[in-house]
């Protein structure tokens, strides 16, 4: 059978879960080889879609194609080719890192001559070498999120779904991890993430914003930002609480973010001359305020996207 | 091979981790010596020393012979003495004595005529137990009696008691004891066992690599065979040691009967943890099997007296059936190929039970 170009192509993928729509008809299109993200808040559903795709779930309707095996199926060909590093720690806090890591090799029937090795080359990778008989229920969050790391990818999956792996760690453990998902991609393995944290979601090659079980937007992070559909407006004033009072209810403002001492607008780009028209409404209440127009970062994207529609409230 | 080394797998790792639980690890022994001791200690239908008060309102020679008589018995403890039945009566009511004796004005001459009852007992009756022993007191010889020997009494029935000659209670109780104690012992573990790993979010890791259902119940079985093995010979020690309980039949046997019984609980706790969602309703629905396993299997209570919904219960239950294999090798002698119909039950159970486990559990979350 020819290969496909892309790891997951999900079509019309949908989860119900009684009267709760927790994933409403994904398309989905993941390359091979590379980082693929899933942004979206709590309840958006990217880890019931991650559980549909490795067979964990069946979806209410639609199907994926998961490396070449069709979803829902007989998951017993798909189980040996991903590796699945759930959102909660699952590993043997009763069980040592070496025997975790072990018992791993064993269910995954990795060849006996090559098991010791491979073993200690992952703990060496993920710099895991020190707590080699340490029971991994006494570890730190960043140690333990290695740890899964190394027994989801001890087998060479072509395919590892992560769901929101760094939620529970440090910036530093959360950058080293990154470091850690690019080497695995360059070494050919497709990456499916799931964050919700926008620097991570920008370090994706490719990502999907999901939103209450519906995919908003996709494509890469450049290309995202490029097509907001808003003109991103920054305000720096010395009352930024006043500045937003003023503006907050012009018909034409999408939405007011707070950043300390500034204010992120937007306003959607059918209305023409948003700087003076910002101006003018400040100006209408006295606050002194300088406005200027600026690029589009991954947050004003998910903003943008996921503002709440009438449709949607109901 | 590959499935057979993913079993080896799931058993060196229940191993491991049953080693570093050192709560798990001391019920596997400390649960069947406790319990050991205090049914075999504390159990005994073969009562003796009931305090006993005594009314004598005849004070003659012959009715104190028969109050040293009645003492001798070692029966009753006779612990006070009063002037009348009314005092008696008192004290039966505050749970001072069990035993009430009255000896009435007349009773030399009642001894004679034999036409009457010569001593009343009044008798505790809210305890059947301490009833029954009263009741045996009514064969009392009266050794004192010069005018007919002991065979001349009323006795037309006359009781051997087979397998216990002497009547005691740890003989009867602990065969019936292992039954408890495995069922116990096993349908926690196990019922325990599968609930864990999916409270601590493990099942979740599992259920995504090549493993199979059957194979995981198979590795989780396994190492609870040989516990239930070891708590065998645990109690079979101890009841030797302390009890001198016998083992009349075939070791062999009995262990056989052990690993069908072992099994069918074992399958009974994974058919519980695949529909508890805590391993708190775990333990409750342990409870639920528990229970009627101590009350109904005729451990407790005779099983022919029990009412036919009951015995219907009862006949559903493997410790119903595993007291009779156990009674039948340890203490009849029995032949396990005498005692076919119990095996069989107990294999058919693990079979079915089994298969419900193994449905129930699919490697799906939803």
């Amino acid at each position: 059978m020819m290969s496909s170009d892309f790891a997951i192509e999900a079509r019309g993928l949908s989860k119900h879960f009684g009267a709760l729509r927790a994933v409403s008809s994904l398309n989905l299109d993941v390359p091979r080889g590379q980082i693929y993200g899933f942004l979206g808040p709590n309840g958006s559903g990217k880890s019931t879609t991650i559980r549909m795709l490795c067979g964990l779930l069946t979806p209410t309707e639609g199907t994926a194609i998961v490396l070449d095996t069709e979803v829902p199926g007989d998951s017993r060909l798909l189980k040996p080719k991903i590796g699945y590093m759930t959102q909660k720690f699952s590993l043997f806090a009763d069980m040592t890192v070496f025997e975790n890591l072990q018992f791993i090799a064993e269910i995954y029937s990795y060849p006996i001559s090559k098991r010791a090795l491979r073993i200690d080359q992952l703990l060496e990778n993920y710099d895991l070498v020190a707590q080699r008989k340490q029971l991994a229920g006494t570890m730190s969050g960043g140690q333990k999120q290695r740890l899964a790391l190394a027994c989801s990818v001890l087998h060479h999956p072509e395919l590892l779904l992560l769901d929101e792996p760094t939620s529970a760690v440090d910036p530093q453990s959360r950058r080293d991890f990154w470091a850690n998902l690019f080497r695995l991609a360059s070494g050919g393995t497709t990456i499916l993430v799931s964050t919700h944290y926008m620097d991570e979601a920008e370090r994706c090659h490719r990502l999907a914003i999901l939103d209450r079980g519906v995919k908003v937007a996709d494509g890469t992070p450049g290309e995202l930002q490029a097509a907001t559909g808003m003109h991103i407006l920054e305000i720096t004033a010395d009352d930024p609480y006043a500045a937003q009072g003023a503006i907050i209810n012009l018909k034409e403002v999408a939405s007011v973010t707070q950043l300390g001492m500034r204010l992120r607008v937007l306003i959607p780009d059918s209305y023409e001359r948003p700087v003076e028209l910002v101006e003018r409404a400040l100006a209408a209440r006295n606050v002194g305020a300088s406005v200027f127009a600026t690029a589009a970062t991954l947050e004003d994207v998910f903003v943008a996207v996921t503002l709440e529609t009438p449709e949607a409230s109901t | 091979m590959k499935p057979l080394s993913r079993v080896m797998a799931i058993v060196k790792k229940e191993v491991r981790q049953l080693r570093r639980d050192r709560l798990t690890f001391g019920m596997v022994v400390g649960l069947p010596v406790i319990q050991m001791l205090l049914f075999g200690y504390a159990i005994n239908t073969d009562v003796r020393h009931l305090a006993t008060a005594i009314a004598d309102q005849a004070g003659s020679h012959l009715s104190r012979q028969f109050i040293a008589e009645l003492g001798q018995t070692q029966v009753v403890e006779l612990i006070a003495s009063v002037e009348t039945a009314d005092d008696l009566e008192n004290l039966l009511r505050r749970g001072e004595i069990s035993i009430g004796v009255v000896i009435p004005h007349d009773f030399d001459r009642r001894v004679g005529q034999r036409s009457r009852a010569a001593v009343h007992l009044l008798v505790d009756g809210s305890d059947p137990t301490i009833l029954g022993v009263a009741n045996q007191l009514r064969a009392m010889p009266l050794g004192f009696d010069s005018t007919r020997s002991a065979t001349d009494a009323l006795q037309i029935i006359e009781v051997r008691p087979f397998y216990n000659p002497e009547r005691r209670s740890p003989v009867n109780i602990i065969p019936g004891l292992i039954g408890v104690i495995l069922t116990m012992t096993m349908i926690l573990f196990t019922s325990v066992a599968i609930v864990r790993e999916r409270e601590r979010g493990n099942l979740e890791l599992l259920i995504n690599t090549p493993l199979s259902s059957a194979e995981l119940m198979v590795g989780k079985v396994i190492p609870y065979i040989v516990i239930g093995m070891l708590q065998l010979a645990l109690i079979l020690g101890v009841g030797r040691l302390l009890f001198d309980v016998p083992v009349r039949g075939s070791v062999l046997d009995l262990y056989m009967a052990a690993t069908a019984f072992v099994a069918a609980n074992l399958s009974l706790g994974l058919l519980i943890s695949t529909a508890a969602a805590t391993q708190f309703q775990a333990m409750q629905m342990m409870v639920f099997i528990l229970l009627p396993s101590i009350l109904l299997s005729g451990f407790m209570f005779p099983f022919d007296g029990m009412p036919t919904f009951a015995q219907y219960i009862g006949e559903a239950l493997p410790n119903t059936h595993f007291i009779r294999l156990t009674r039948g090798i340890m203490l009849r002698d029995a032949a396990l190929s005498e005692l076919l119909p119990d095996l069989v039950y107990l294999i058919g159970f693990t079979v079915v039970a089994m298969i419900f486990a193994a449905l129930r559990f699919t490697k799906r979350l939803d």
